[in-house]
């Protein structure tokens, strides 16, 4: 651990009084808790290695909820170190006090409320443990102040002794067998790789393999990068925004290797239609996700890493030329696009030009909503960890914080935070950490005076009754970046974008970059919310 | 389907409503539920029986395996497994019909363990068929007050928990 992000309070005085002269462990104090847990929440998906946030009792620790219900939908290793009132005030509505364990035990992988300071070693260790390892996911270690004051000798375990806890990390060698007869079998297959592909560092094994059977591959939200997407043989994200021709893959095919997934609603669209005429073939280190959402003919629990590894050993090389035939074709046919509008930016165009502009080198993050997916759609990310965005509980207010952590990270990076008007004003306020810390950071914002996707759907199947959805008191932007000590750019003209994004790569401050963009764009295709995959809206059949 | 789950679970606080919470929340619906301490003081038995198609009882298992209090779980409905109940029920009586109660009482092998002018206290084991079938005959009488554990369960044999003979 080399880096907390923070927020003090009377609860945690102890720790950041230890905090004060210690030079091992570098802390970021952001000015909100819930900019300390997504910027923990970044730095955890850009490095892999878990994330440590701490913050007061209370309402420090409330602060915390959605950022840990945010790491534990997206399974990012995190740790947060809440205050708590002394033992001895427990369960008195005492002044800060929240039952915090009690309130994340549903979006927590574990939690533990020390009540013996010479538990604390054993339980840091455990934390930590159970973070980053099997399926990651955030544990809570609540800390009551007397316990925080106490002294005690350190003597770190060294075992971890916790028989509860378990998981398959090799897969089982009948079902392998199984899965390679069907890859063998299968003559129009689809990989369909996801956030554990990640997670589990499987990317040079999944092009591997991706290639040896001459697969294409779709990506989710949360595995974008996982593989290249700018490799001959990805399609793009699939479900309710992707491709048009990663989600005819997926209907038509007749095997879906499903990677370190979770069949999202998002992803799915119709359960009962979704890839009619696939055996499906499901690997992912949880096996409650096995057959949760769809039902599974091939399961096979473990690690994507490990379990791809025994594939490729298996699997001599394949050919679908056909297949790749039909499916480029409908790439070619039906490609992501957008109309052009002179005088008029579009929100798709300063995407594509963020990816020319860094040359897909970047880190980006993202807020929710409609830049969120014109930023999956348009910039090609080639490697894994730098495309971070908030998947399962579609976070407003994440990519900023979440920004910062990346930049902590890699402090020479270029990181975008590919952002809305709505979203980036949940988190607005972490402009002083940005300025505070030096961290270059740019912000991208896709400003059409709008919750674009709320207006979106208000359009679509609200009869344009666009019920408060307008961003009408928006500030100014520019003005409000200056506030802080940052620069500040407003651009109206495409052919100001590049400029401006030069100028914000080149600037060492952090840069806010308000692009108003094209108020009423719609992002497509679009399957809608219980449609099935094969019938989308713009730009298809 | 109902399904007779045997967990044993660290004997922690905090330990029951985490597996509370987990049926609450993923919509499961629990029967019974029955928690005691083992042979060993660091461990508890929880017997849950819950209601579902085998999909549901599918994620169930897997979704309490995952649990990092959860040391074993296994389910024992397609096991030779002993179970037992324990039942407490508060009847009305009175003079005319005190007999006929205490008969039923001993048909089940039942007890009484407190009896004034206008009500007993009647205590049965057994599984939950005869629960049932003594809940069920002294129904008439009149129920003032009913009282199950909820049930607890051991699979026949040598087996214990952690396998061994």
């Amino acid at each position: 651990m080399e880096v907390v992000f923070g927020y003090p309070g009377g609860a945690v005085l102890s720790i950041y009084d230890a905090l004060y002269d210690d030079d091992r462990i570098k802390h970021v104090l952001t000015r909100h808790e819930q900019g300390a847990v997504h910027a923990a929440d970044g730095y955890a998906r850009a490095t892999g290695k878990p994330g440590v946030v701490i913050a007061t009792s209370g309402p420090g620790a409330t602060n915390l909820v959605t950022g840990i219900a945010n790491a534990y939908m997206d399974s990012v290793p995190l740790v947060a170190i809440t205050g708590q009132v002394a033992c001895n005030m427990i369960g008195k509505d005492s002044f800060q006090e929240a039952d915090i364990t009690g309130i994340t035990q549903p979006i927590t992988k574990y939690s533990y409320l020390v009540k013996d300071v010479n538990h604390l070693a054993r339980i840091v260790r455990e934390a930590f443990h159970i973070a980053s390892t099997g399926r990651p996911g955030p544990v809570v270690i609540d800390l009551p102040k007397d316990v925080t004051a106490a002294r005690a000798e350190f003597r770190y375990p060294p075992e971890i002794d916790l028989p509860g806890y378990q998981y398959m990390y090799n897969g089982i060698t009948a079902k392998l067998n199984c899965a390679v007869e069907a890859i063998k079998r299968a003559k129009k297959p689809v990989i369909y790789a996801g956030g554990g592909v990640i997670a589990s560092g499987a990317h040079e094994e999944l092009l591997q393999f991706a290639e040896r059977i001459q697969a294409p591959v779709t990506t989710t939200l949360m595995g974008k990068g996982a593989f290249p997407d700018t490799h001959p043989l990805s399609l793009g994200m699939l479900g309710m925004h992707g491709t048009c021709y990663a989600n005819y893959a997926v209907s038509e095919c007749d095997l879906l290797i499903g990677l370190g997934v979770r069949f999202d609603d998002r992803v799915t669209g119709r359960v009962d239609t979704f890839a009619p005429n696939a055996e499906i073939i499901h690997v992912d280190i949880d096996p409650a996700e096995v057959g949760k959402n769809v039902n599974i003919d091939i399961p096979l629990v473990g690690d994507v890493r490990s379990i791809l590894v025994d594939l490729l050993r298996e699997i001599e090389p394949q050919r679908h030329d056909q297949w790749l035939d039909t499916v480029y074709r409908w790439r070619r046919d039906y490609p992501l696009s957008y109309c052009t509008k002179k005088d008029t930016i579009k929100p798709q165009y300063v995407v594509e030009e963020i990816y020319k502009v860094t040359n897909g080198e970047a880190f980006i993050t993202t807020e929710v909503g409609q830049h969120q997916m014109w930023a999956a759609q348009y910039y090609h990310c080639k490697y894994p960890r730098r495309f971070v965005s908030s998947g399962g509980l579609g976070t407003m207010g994440f990519g900023f914080p979440a920004a910062l952590g990346v930049q902590i990270a890699y402090p020479d990076a270029v990181v975008f935070d590919i952002a809305g008007d709505g979203s980036i004003q949940m988190n607005i306020q972490e402009l002083a950490t940005a300025v505070q810390y030096k961290l270059p950071v740019n912000i991208a914002i896709l400003n059409n005076h709008y919750l674009g996707m709320v207006r979106q759907w208000q359009e679509m199947f609200f009869n344009k009754r666009y019920s408060h959805s307008n961003m009408a008191g928006n500030p100014d932007f520019v003005k409000l970046a200056q506030a802080y000590g940052a620069e500040g750019l407003r651009v109206e003209r495409p052919e100001d974008v590049r400029p401006a994004l030069e100028e914000a790569i080149n600037s060492p401050k952090p840069f806010v970059l308000d692009f108003v963009v094209d108020e009423e764009e719609n992002v497509y295709p679009m399957v809608p919310p219980g449609g099935s995959l094969n019938k989308m809206l713009g730009g298809s059949k | 389907m109902k399904h007779t789950l045997s967990v044993l679970v660290e004997n922690k606080p905090g330990v029951l409503t985490r597996i509370a919470g987990l049926f609450a929340r993923r919509g499961f619906n629990i029967k019974s539920l029955a928690v005691g301490e083992t042979e060993d003081p660091e461990v508890s038995r929880m017997t849950i029986v819950v209601d579902g198609d085998d999909r549901i009882i599918e994620q169930v298992t897997k979704q309490l395996n995952k649990l990092v209090d959860v040391i074993k779980l296994s389910d024992i409905t397609h096991d030779e497994f002993v179970d037992r109940e324990l039942v407490l029920i508060k009847v009305h009586c009175d003079a005319s019909n005190r007999s006929e109660i205490i008969q039923i009482v001993d048909v089940f092998r039942a007890r009484i363990v407190d009896m004034g002018r206008n009500s007993m206290i009647i205590e049965a084991t057994g599984d939950s068929g005869k629960i049932d079938a003594i809940e069920t005959s002294l129904r008439p009488f009149g129920i003032r007050e009913l009282v199950r554990t909820g049930k607890i369960a051991m699979v026949r044999g040598p087996k214990t928990r952690n396998g061994e003979a």
